[in-house]
């Protein structure tokens, strides 16, 4: 596919960048908030309500994680505009000061002296205003290097590493002399290939990184582990699949980075890339927890390889869901946009399903649903780092 | 038609790509790296996605896929065996 030319369309927001999706988000800041924030949701057709289960006596590093992922969540590109629910006003003021410093229209309501029926209705009245306001914002045309597209795969399989995950390397390579920004990360399920990563770093400064994010990771696994952590890492979908070792599973995993491009720089969670390239972010390997970091990094659109199937989606961010697996695509063929299994019957050359990925890619930037959004999932899942205080 | 698929061309266990391998069946094998074929015979039922051995190990022995270490052997396999959490192992945790 020759991309010199590509574009897609999207909505160019007020600080330059562009979404594939129009959402008004309904955010609450803590848990105790989401009761509101769904009621909005009920209240005003098409807004939507962002629930989780956090956002209370967090402190230190956790905490900033915290607002860093719903600041994140808010300011990225397929939301249009943001209401903003906290128990109280001074952290809900924190997360849409935030939000505000994108340009989008943003509100907070506190609920301490008004109530949940109070600030239902001035939380409805606002969320109206941004539905219809951004009803008629309208798509135009952008070029590729306006999309930042991240990728992260779950309840891989062997299927994963021979044919899944090198279709998105392929995209990978294809995207990135374009100047699209991407990002990979799941930083223990390199376990066993972090040398073919380390090897792929721009430069020593870079490798310098994430040799130290990497090595750190490896002592938290060494501090809380009870076992070779064969009942979560791999997960038990992964040992059915027929995945047997960690090592086994990053080498499947390392393949979605291609074979040509580089890595330009580490990003900590939920951290926003400063440029173009290929970056890698310190996560975890959970996939809401990964998927929803990416969203609050800014990325606009998720490429999803899966073995067994992993059915996970995201509420902000489209998750294009692939797999080389053929009986995942006969069981489980309402999870999967891209079917890639004739990789395993020779049917499909690595380059033609890279190509059947980016139209795919193209028609979910330009509005397309993708299964998981039809499906309705969206998992919102923050990242903690220890226990509240 | 194609029973497994092998990354590289030293890698030691295939991986099965089409469901109902039986045990004495006669499997066609391809390598990816270099586009040739191979044949094995399988000595177990090997589920889809499953790896079997190319080569027989002992004990201690290191299993190699896409050309790298992914683990340690912990049970003897002869060639064509099931390839699984029985008789391999992590080195790494």
């Amino acid at each position: 596919m020759d991309l010199s030319k590509a574009g897609f369309w999207g909505y160019r927001r007020e600080n330059g960048r562009v979404g594939v999706r129009n959402h008004v988000a309904i955010l609450p800041v803590d848990d105790l908030s989401n009761a509101a924030a769904q009621a909005v949701e009920n209240n005003i057709k098409g807004t939507m309500a962002l629930p989780h289960p956090y956002g209370r006596l967090q402190f230190g590093a956790d905490l900033d994680l915290h607002f860093r992922s719903l600041i994140g969540a808010g300011s990225n590109p397929n939301v249009a505009a943001v209401v903003v629910i906290g128990i109280e006003d001074t952290w809900a003021k924190r997360v849409a000061d935030g939000i505000a410093a994108t340009g989008k229209p943003v509100s907070f309501f506190g609920i301490e002296l008004h109530g949940d029926h109070e600030t239902i209705k001035r939380a409805s009245k606002a969320a109206k205003e941004y539905m219809q306001w951004s009803s008629e914002l309208r798509r135009e045309e952008r070029p590729l290097k306006d999309l930042w597209v991240s990728t992260k795969c779950g309840e891989s399989d062997t299927t994963s590493g021979l044919g899944a995950n090198p279709t998105v390397g392929n995209v990978f390579d294809k995207l990135y002399p374009h100047g699209v920004t991407l990002v990979f990360g799941e930083t223990t399920e390199l376990t066993g290939g972090e040398h073919l990563v380390a090897a792929r770093c721009r430069n020593d400064e870079v490798r310098k990184k994430f040799q130290f994010v990497f090595d750190r990771y490896q002592q938290v696994i060494e501090r809380h582990k009870t076992s070779d952590l064969m009942d979560s890492q791999p997960t038990k979908g992964n040992i059915a699949g027929g995945l047997t070792t960690i090592e086994e599973k990053a080498l499947g995993n390392i393949q979605k980075i291609g074979r040509k491009c580089l890595v330009d720089g580490v990003l900590d969670k939920a951290e926003t890339p400063t440029g173009p390239g290929l970056w890698f972010m310190d996560s975890s390997s959970a996939a809401a927890e990964m998927v929803t970091l990416c969203a609050a990094s800014g990325f606009v659109v998720h490429l999803f390889p899966t073995g067994q199937c992993n059915v996970i989606g995201n509420p902000i961010l489209p998750v294009i869901k692939l797999s080389a697996n053929p009986r995942t695509v006969r069981t489980m063929a309402e999870h999967i946009d891209v079917d890639v299994s004739g990789l395993l019957r020779k049917e499909l050359t690595p380059d033609q399903a890279g190509d059947r990925l980016l139209e795919c890619m193209f028609r979910t930037a330009n509005g397309r649903l993708t299964a998981a959004e039809a499906l309705g999932h969206r998992e919102f899942v923050l990242t903690r780092l220890y226990e509240s205080a | 038609m194609i029973h497994f698929v092998v990354h590289e061309k030293g890698d030691g266990v295939g991986v099965v790509v089409v469901e109902g391998v039986k045990s004495g069946q006669e499997i066609s094998g391809w390598i990816m790296e270099d586009d040739k074929d191979l044949k094995v015979l399988a000595r177990n039922d090997i589920p889809i996605g499953h790896k079997l051995a190319l080569r027989d190990y002992a004990a201690g022995d290191t299993v190699i896929k896409y050309g790298v270490d992914i683990g340690k052997v912990v049970a003897p396999i002869k060639t064509g065996e099931h390839v699984h959490i029985h008789n391999l192992k992590t080195k790494r945790w």
